[in-house]
């Protein structure tokens, strides 16, 4: 993409229909570190790599609890990300306060939605330089949107979005025919593998990841730091190995195989760190509007 | 000519006592569950009692739809607050809350007389009441509502509550144990159900402690 004299404002069409500002918030999404989102017929899992600028500072924060029911990921601008998160939970608190229930999801993202499409068309303001994955449920399901700064919103079984997204798009296009049907705890497996692919070959450990679920009968939280190196360790995903293409993938599983017999013996601890997991949601570590 | 007075009100009162006790670490927040209009009895079952957060709980007696508003609202402010500051509110913070929100319709007013309750930071009951414009205080104990005029009085017997009646102060808290306050509550309605007749029928009880929220109901005189 070239500078040319069409995108000066958001409010200048190109001779090609196109309006250059947008394209250009959408390619700061692009820039932003990785987040993905994954769903199943009961649970959404929200995961995303967490970029530091520098060794001294602590990493941004990119998974924020919306309500009960709803969180949301963002890459790109992590201020316009909070402002929209701020939106998002006020309407979320407006609504419940006029109707006593809780905002349905494709709800919320028209109205993101909307807001963002505003900004396309002022030539005051600019567009959000921010994309937004919402995970949440309501009476219709489970539901995964992305909400471009466009003003466009798609669903999804599962999408990745940042930097070295389609690395782990690559993966979720493979799996998500089984991310209907799948548990909890595979969602969230298959969240960390495909977060693992954005890292190319860098160590996954639970310093560099966040991870977010929310499900039937769970409220929406992010899990702990020792909750997520377990699940890392519990499904030998740290991969010191890179990942070369997927052809490989299948060697990884053929390399995961001699690890069975540990895993087998490591399958009963499993079983019983998976009743930890279920009472993850309601564990005392958190904090109550865990974030 | 004389001024013109209104032929409707916009408020109604539904009657009800509402008591809170504050212990070294409990607090005991008790209501009637009867709601009138006039004469009537309108239901028979209806809580006056809301919990807020983790240590509070408001009781408010007065015109329950604006109870039932304001109860909304400072939920709705809670939720907010815990999305800034992760973390729930503390009772001295909602009792400001509190206050705060009724004086914002000081020319209006919320037609609600609040009792709340709960624990402070240091783990003590702790109980604030308030008028219907958020003029508060804390204190050891309190009544509002139809019954407060025959409950007050017994309860400085009592618990010789220290403010406004005894100088020097002296430690808001009563020294009673959790089960003795609970049934100097009872008492107390049983007393004030037989003299006013907007309160009976049922009693909702409220302890807040260390170990968090239990509800008890004493069943009072349906006439």
């Amino acid at each position: 993409m070239f500078r040319n004299q069409y995108d000066t404002d958001v409010t200048t069409w190109s001779p090609a229909g196109r309006l250059f500002q947008v394209e250009y918030a959408m390619e700061a999404v692009k820039q932003g570190s990785a987040a993905i989102g994954l769903r199943s017929k009961s649970h959404v899992v929200l995961a995303c790599v967490n970029k530091t600028s520098s060794e001294l500072s602590s990493h941004q924060k990119k998974i924020f609890k919306v309500d009960d029911h709803i969180g949301v990921a963002i890459a790109g601008l992590t201020a316009d990300g909070r402002v929209l998160s701020r939106y998002m939970r006020n309407e979320c608190i407006n609504y419940f306060y006029t109707y006593e229930s809780q905002l349905p999801v494709g709800r919320l993202v028209v109205q993101l939605a909307d807001k963002a499409q505003v900004c396309t068309q002022r030539s005051w303001k600019r567009p959000y330089g921010v994309g937004l994955l919402v995970g949440g449920l309501d009476e219709s399901g489970a539901h995964l949107y992305y909400n471009c700064p466009s003003g466009n919103y798609f669903e999804y079984q599962a999408f990745a979005i940042g930097s070295r997204s389609q690395a782990a798009k690559t993966y979720l296009e493979r799996k998500f025919e089984s991310f209907v049907d799948s548990s909890r705890e595979n969602l969230i497996k298959d969240a960390l593998f495909a977060l693992r692919e954005t890292l190319q070959g860098e160590k996954l450990t639970s310093s560099v990841c966040t991870i977010a679920v929310v499900g039937i009968g769970e409220a929406f939280h992010i899990l702990d730091q020792e909750t997520v190196q377990e699940l890392i360790n519990e499904f030998e995903i740290a991969g010191e190995e890179a990942p070369v293409a997927e052809p490989a993938a299948p060697d990884q599983a053929g390399v995961a195989e001699p690890a069975a017999p540990d895993q087998a013996g490591g399958a009963e601890p499993a079983a019983a760190a998976d009743d930890d997991n279920q009472a993850a949601p309601g564990d005392q570590g958190a904090a109550p509007m865990d974030m | 000519m004389t001024k013109q007075q209104a032929n409707w009100s916009p408020y109604d009162n539904n009657g009800g006592t509402c008591v809170a006790v504050a212990g070294t670490d409990y607090c005991v927040i008790a209501a009637d569950t009867r709601m009138s209009s006039g004469y009537n009895i309108l239901t028979r079952d209806y809580s006056k009692i809301i919990q807020l957060a983790d240590k509070s709980v408001l009781a408010s007696s007065g015109f329950q739809a604006d109870v039932r508003a304001l109860q909304k609202v400072l939920a709705a402010k809670h939720l907010q607050y815990q999305h800034q500051h992760n973390k729930q509110m503390s009772c001295p913070a909602m009792a400001q809350l509190l206050s705060n929100t009724l004086y914002y319709k000081r020319f209006f007013p919320y037609y609600a007389f609040n009792v709340l309750g709960g624990l402070d930071h240091e783990g003590k009951g702790c109980v604030f009441t308030y008028d219907a414009v958020g003029s508060y205080e804390r204190v050891g104990y309190s009544s509002q509502g139809s019954g407060s005029t025959l409950i007050t009085p017994f309860l400085d017997n009592q618990l010789k509550s220290p403010s406004p009646l005894l100088l020097p102060a002296r430690d808001a808290v009563t020294p009673l144990s959790e089960s003795e306050a609970i049934d100097l509550v009872k008492t107390c309605f049983a007393s004030a159900t037989e003299r006013d007749i907007y309160t009976g029928d049922k009693l909702e009880i409220l302890v807040l402690n260390a170990s968090g929220l239990r509800r008890e109901y004493m069943e009072l005189r349906k006439d």
